[in-house]
Order: structure tokens, then sequence, then C-alpha cells
């Protein structure tokens, strides 16, 4: 084992270079790497939020306070239809996924199940028919989603978030944003070097809901501020607080706009102009022509932005939003309209901060720690086993530090303020590894072997206590990985990465500079026996 | 070269003949005692949690080298937001790791039903003007249903962790050394949660990474005890079982003292030079480790001791199972 062989040497030397060059670039400024050859690798160490400043949010998306909103339009529609072919009713009851009708004349059940079957048999956004009416009796019909229908809303909500999300934090210009998803309904964005969460924050949480609805002109505002709203009205407020009663039935919605820009109105304010897709232009023609001279409400977000009346009937499916906007706002509006709607509302459930100053003072403790517990380590070794074994596991150590680098910039790896701690306890056990094998060094001589032979013991024996001894710390880091979120999963890689290295450079480098030692000194005794 | 003495490991006894057994039953039951104070030290006066684990906001104040931040007075103006417990630190300042009074963190729960960043906007408004101009430098807000999950999968993780090392060790050795193991590492679990709340350590995430890492040094060093011993089984069939224990342990206390004393040096430097977020991480990481060593000479051999080994059985068929670099018996 200890007889140089060449596979262990060109190994050696081998992982030395490699691990050199890939560890290199994080010695260069950012301009010095980018004029690297193509050749060579230019990944840096990846360091985690805390360490560079930044901003994480999760958020999540509210998968059921979306499909209450849909049910509730789906109440409307129901409603809308009963109406339009006559039908009386008696009674709306809401219940999961949609609703049941009581009719108030049974003999009408078949013209409003006929009626509702219509209603369910429009094809959804998924390209199905979503909803479907079932008959309960002679005057009870339920009208409601179809489970399918209920599943994917919350599948496809979250992905259209992640894209909204994306889109909005684009126009926001940080640097390399990541957003991604996690569980089922989370998004993770990670936002390095913006200072500024609330912005973010912003930004992200508008849900960008436009509506168009028609305004309630049937009954008083005065009465539903004294709390008697009708059941197909609510109550909603404008930009500056007043009070506007709308109907529930959503005419056209963001989701039907194509287009969105910043205009101007005839007195030369700033404006928005938008564009409806066809079904979106064919609702709008169909429900302004049939409400001429009534005020209709252009809602974002539950704010009614603003209210014109209906002068003629818009079948171009374009038009303008005017209110009182300032260019900044009717600019933020139009981002948040051409980058789309959130379909559901995001909660944002954890926020963490850090600024650039503090990552900063972080690395420079992370540093300090890391150069005095390596000076101790050093220190300590060759102190107890002299300059040569203990000069050998320096060497070791100093390769380990480089391949942990290198391996960490390859893999890109997130560098975190713990992963520092766990880089420099990898050093701390990475020395017993040459401790186990020196030790059992000493054994062998005292039990009265030849240098060669009780070199060549110590490493046999102790190779097997230093694997064993290994894996449990790979078992740990594996659960850290597997449990871990964020910062403790980049503690466990680090750790990992440590292992191998660690195990890799205590016992293989000290193998070849000891075997070499061995054929050139031709030592008599061993210097670390007695 | 030829100094006597040099390299200094020649100044470790080169045998030492200490009786650990014969202390074994004293200390086991001080560990005992400790294990019990411990459990109840988590549940009075319990652990502190962090943000993490509790939910609500942690952020940090800085006013720039020389000024004071009167903690006081920002803790009057926070309380006056009714956000219920609200804490007010000084800490050590980030750049120069020197408590000067300019730098503080402040920890306030979020009420149920109130906007997260609203209630932060108000906070920071509040302390403005109660001390002037601040600066913010890191900010947290956790939900509490995000809390709660991150509690019980930290739970989980540490359980888990446990199971697999028992599971690790059953088929590296066999029974008894599984059992051993395990309850050594139980017992630093317990005893490293007892320092946390000694200390008043701030139990967050970053803490649920240092007990894992605790246990996987633990592990290392029982594992290295066990190896030994096992070794030191088959070589030396005849001789009592205590006897086999004590020398097995007397033959690895040098390379554990080493190895011991190293991490230790290195994690103080950590906790010294670290600053204050790594300091708790260290700290309990330090102790941890002193623990681990004491553990794997007092908990995990006299366990094997109680239980016995099959003597016979253990030289023909509880061969190790060969991970392809076990050593040669």
């Amino acid at each position: 084992m200890i007889q140089l062989s060449r596979w262990k040497v060109i190994l050696v030397v081998v992982s030395a270079v490699l691990g050199c060059l890939l560890a290199f670039p994080n010695l260069l400024s950012d301009q010095q790497r980018e004029a690297l050859p193509g050749f060579m690798p230019k990944n840096k160490l990846n360091l985690g939020l805390d360490l560079q400043g930044g901003s994480y949010l999760l958020l999540e998306v509210d998968v059921p306070a979306m499909r209450e909103k849909r049910v509730t339009n789906l109440i409307e529609d129901v409603r809308v239809t009963l109406n339009g072919a006559g039908v009386a009713t008696n009674g709306f009851q809401r219940e999961a996924g949609g609703v049941v009708v009581t009719l108030a004349n049974p003999a009408q059940g078949d013209a409003a199940f006929k009626a509702l079957q219509q209603l369910g048999g429009q094809v959804g956004p998924g390209g199905q028919a979503e909803r479907t009416a079932t008959r309960l009796g002679d005057n009870r019909i339920r009208f409601a989603y179809t489970d399918a229908a209920l599943n994917g809303m919350g599948a496809t909500a979250v992905d259209q978030s992640i894209e909204v999300v994306r889109r909005r934090i684009d126009s926001l210009g940080t640097r390399e944003p990541s957003i991604t998803r996690q569980g089922a309904d989370r998004i993770v964005v990670q936002a390095p070097g913006e200072s500024d969460p609330s912005k973010l924050e912003e930004v992200i949480g508008q849900t960008a809901q436009l509506t168009f609805q028609m305004v309630d002109v049937e009954n008083s505002v005065q009465d539903a501020l004294a709390g008697r709203v009708p059941p197909d009205s609510e109550l909603l407020q404008g930009e500056d607080g007043t009070p506007y009663l709308v109907k529930k039935r959503v005419l056209v919605s963001g989701e039907n706009l194509t287009r969105a820009g910043v205009g101007s109105d005839q007195s030369g304010r700033p404006a928005i102009d938008f564009r409806f897709d066809g079904a979106g232009a064919r609702r709008f023609g169909e429900a302004t022509a049939a409400n001429l001279q009534k005020p209709f409400a252009i809602i974002l977000d539950g704010k009614v932005i603003s209210a014109p009346t209906i002068q003629s009937a818009i079948t171009s499916g374009s038009g303008q939003i005017t209110g009182n906007f300032t260019i900044q706002e009717a600019s933020t509006l139009v981002n948040l309209l051409n980058g789309g709607a959130l379909p559901a509302p995001l909660n944002v459930e954890e926020r963490r901060t850090v600024t650039a100053e503090l990552g900063a003072d972080a690395v420079a403790a992370g540093a300090l720690s890391t150069a005095v517990g390596f000076a101790i380590i050093v220190l300590f070794m060759i102190l107890a086993y002299g300059l040569l074994f203990g000069g050998v596991s320096v060497v070791g150590l100093v390769l380990n530090g480089v391949l942990i680098v290198a391996a960490m910039s390859l893999t890109q790896a997130t560098l975190t303020l713990p992963g520092i701690a766990g880089l420099i306890l990898t050093f701390a056990v990475a020395v017993d590894a040459n401790v186990l094998i020196y030790e059992r060094m000493r054994d062998e001589a005292r039990a009265g072997r030849s240098v060669i032979a009780s070199m060549d013991a110590g490493f046999n024996k102790a190779m097997g206590t230093i694997v064993d001894a290994n894996l449990t710390t790979l078992v740990a880091a594996g659960i850290m990985f597997v449990f871990g979120e964020g910062p403790v999963r980049g503690f466990a890689w680090t750790l990992t990465i440590g292992v191998f290295t660690s195990v890799f450079s205590s016992v293989l480098v000290a193998q070849v500079l000891l075997g070499y030692w061995l054929k050139t000194a031709k030592p008599k005794k061993l210097p670390i026996a007695e | 070269m030829a100094m006597r003495g040099w390299p200094l490991i020649k100044l470790l006894p080169q045998k030492t003949n200490f009786h650990f057994v014969k202390y074994a039953r004293f200390a086991g039951v001080l560990s005992v005692i400790l294990c019990v104070a411990s459990i109840i030290a988590c549940f009075y006066p319990g652990l502190n949690m962090g943000i993490d684990f509790r939910g609500g906001a942690s952020m940090e104040v800085s006013k720039p080298a020389g000024q004071t931040i009167e903690l006081d007075r920002v803790r009057e103006a926070v309380n006056g937001l009714n956000l219920g417990d609200v804490q007010v630190q000084g800490i050590a300042r980030r750049d120069t790791n020197v408590d000067d009074g300019s730098t503080a963190i402040l920890r306030f729960q979020v009420p149920e039903g109130r906007d997260q960043t609203q209630v932060v906007n108000q906070v920071e408004g509040a302390i403005s003007g109660a001390v002037g101009q601040v600066n913010y430098s890191g900010v947290s807000v956790v939900g509490s249903k995000v809390s709660g999950e991150l509690f019980t999968s930290g739970l989980l993780a540490l359980g888990v962790a446990i199971g697999l090392m028992f599971l690790y060790i059953w088929f590296r050795f066999e029974p008894q050394f599984g059992f051993g193991a395990v309850v050594g590492l139980l017992h630093d679990v317990i005893l490293t949660f007892g320092l946390i709340v000694l200390f008043k350590l701030e139990f967050s995430l970053n803490m649920v990474a240092a007990v894992l890492t605790v246990i996987g040094y633990s592990m290392n060093d029982t594992v290295v005890v066990f190896d030994r011993l096992r070794e030191n089984l088959r070589k030396y069939k005849t001789m009592p079982l205590r006897d086999v224990i004590d020398l097995s342990l007397n033959e690895t206390l040098s390379r554990t003292i080493i190895t011991g004393v190293t991490a230790v040096m290195v994690l103080a430097a950590l906790a010294i030079f670290g600053g204050e977020a790594l300091f708790g991480f260290s700290i309990a990481l330090m102790f941890g480790i002193i623990i681990g060593t004491y553990s794997s000479i007092y908990v995990g051999a006299p366990i094997i001791l109680l239980w016995g080994v099959k003597r016979g059985a253990l030289a023909d068929d509880a061969k190790p199972v060969k991970l392809g670099m076990a050593s040669r018996p």
C-alpha cells in the first residue's frame, strides 16, 4: 500500500492541477474572468444570499381563494342564465365547487336544466367543458365544476403565477433573480443584490386582476353602506375612497387582454390603451351594446379605477382607461397588465433580506475564522507530528481546501454562512484521518515491526475505520439535504463535498508523499515512533 | 530532529492504562441526571425559539460606529404597536465584532390577521421616530404556517438521522453495538439541547444543522472506538469483556484527544472571530463535540458491557460486512 504505484501519483497530480484550475477563477475580478480564454473554467463560488446580500421570498399561491372566486362567478353565470331563460328561482345554495339551485316552480325544471346544460357545455380555457349540470330532483339542480377542473385549477394557477412573477421581476431589472417552484403551491423568489424587498413584494404581490363589471344602478349605495347589499352585487371602493355598488358578474377580465400601453386621453393626461382578444372583444361588444348609457366599472385588484358611462357599443375590442394617473402609475399599471394577472392571490409566507454590507461583513468574519482555524490546525499538526509527518498532513489539507473550492465552483453549489462553518469543521475532521493512520503506525512500530511494515499496516488498518467514520458524516449530510431548506442544504452539500475531498487528500496524498520519502530517505526508524 | 520530545506526540504516554469501565457506573448516573435535567430544561424554561420555528420577524438595526441606539426607547416605541412579545437586544457590530451599543437586534411577532409587510413598515417608522435615522441590515419575516413546517421537518430530520445511524451501525457491527451507539447519540443530542437552553442560544435552522453535525461527529468518534473494540474482541478471545473495553478505549485515547482538541480549538476560533451569526452555531458545536467525545467513552462502550456480546460467535459469523476497503482482520 505504501509502495508508490504509478496510478496513485498520477491521480494526485491530476487532481491537484484540476483543482487549482477550477478554483483559480475565484482569485480574479469579474472583468478578468470574462477575459479568460474559452477553454478555462469561469465559474466562481456561488455565494448564498446571506453572504452577498439579497432578498428571499417564499410565496404561497392562495388556491382556495381562487377557487372561491371562480365559484362566485359560476353562481353569477347561473343567475344570469336562468333569468334569461325566464326561470324563477327560490334560492342558491353554495357548496364546494359549485351551487345547488332551488327552483320556484318544478314545472320549469326541464327548461332550467336545458339552459344550464348549455352553459356547462361551453368550453373553458383548458379546451374542455369544466362545468356540469346535474338534476337532483324536480326542483333542484346542481351546477358545479368537475373534479378534474377543480384540481387542474390549482396546478395551472401555480405555473401561471411563476410566469407572471418572472415577467414582473424582469421588468424591475434585478440581476439574475431565481424563481423556483417549491412543493405543491409555493414559489421561491431569490433576488441577489435587491436591497429593497418591499418594492419587490409590492410588484409581486399585486394580483393585477383587471375586470370590467357593470355598476349596479338599481340599488342605492347608501343602502349598501348601511349593510343591505343585494346578493348579486358587491360594495367596492374607488382609488379616492368613493364607494361603488358593482354587479358581481364579470363581463370581461384581464385574461382576455392582449396588449396594454400608455396613451393619453383627450385632455392629454396619461391613460391606458388596451386591446382585447377575439372572445374578449365579442363579450365586451355584447355587454356594451346591451347596456348603453349605463356606467360600468373598471376594477383593478378590487379597487374601482374608473366608472365611465357607455356611450356606444364598443365592438372593435380596443378601448382606453382614463383616471387620474401620473405617467409613473400608468406605466406601472401597463407593466402589470402586460405581465398578466396573477390567477390567484399570492401570500408572502417568509421573507428574508440581507443587505450587501451585512453579507460582506459575514464573508469577512467567515474568512478570518477560516484562516485562524486553518492556522491552528497547521500549527497543531506540525507540533504534534513533526515537520515531516505533520507537514504531509498540512499539504493534504491545503489540497483539500483547493479541491473543496474547486468542487463547489464546478457544481455551482451555494456557499452559505453555516456552509463556511461546515468547511472549517471539515478541515478539523480531515486531519482525523491522518491522526488515525499515524497512531496506527505508532502502534505497529511499538509492536516491533520495521518502518515499511508499520507504515504499510498503518494505512491498511486505519482505512476501514476511516471509511466507517466518514460514512456516518455522509449519512448526516444526506439527511440535512433531504429535510433541510436553503441554508441547511448548502451546509449539507459543503459537508458532503468535504468528506470526499478529505478522505482523498488525507489518505492518498499522505501515501504518495510518505512513499516518496521512504524511497529516497530509506529511514531506519519511524520519526513519530518513540 | 533529534530533540527528545519532538514531535510532541511522543510526550503523550505510550500506553495509558486508565480503568474507564470502573467509573462507568458513576458516569452513567451522572449522564442520566444530566439528560433528565436537559429534558426538563427543554420544557422549562424551554428553548429560545428563533423566528424560524416560532414565526414572526427579526430585524437588525444599526447606527454608524460610535453612536448608540437607546434600546429602551426602541423598546418603548415598538411596544406601542401592540405586537405582543417584543425583544430588543444589543449585539456586536458586524464589521468590527465589538459591542459598542451601535447595533441591536429586534424580534417581534406579527399578530394574526395583520399584514406582515405593513407591520414591518410600522416598526421601522416607530424606530426612526424614537431614535432617529438607523440602517436596517437584515430583515426576516417568517409566517406561522412556514415556521410550523420548518419545526416539524427539523425534528423529523433529527429523528431520521438517529434512526439511520442505528441501522448503519447494526449493519456494520451488530445489534448491541448499534444500541450502544444510539444511546450515546441520544445522550449527545439531549445534552446539546440542554446546553442550548443553558446558554440561551437561539434555536434556529442553523442550530438544527449544528445538532446534526454533532450527531455526525459523535458517530464518527463512536465508530473509531467500536472498530478497535471489535478488532480486540477477535484478537483476545479469552480476555474478560470489561478489560477488552478498557484496552480499546486506551488504545484509541491518543487519537480521540488529538482530534477532539483540534476540532474544539478550531470551533473556538470560529466562535471568537465568526461574528454574531455564527456564535451560537459554533458554541453548540463545540460543546456537542466535547459531549460526543465523552459519550463514546462512557456511554456507548458501557452499554455494550451491560448487554454483553456473543464472544464465540463474533469470531465466526459476525465478520464485518465488506465495503471493499474494510481492514483485513
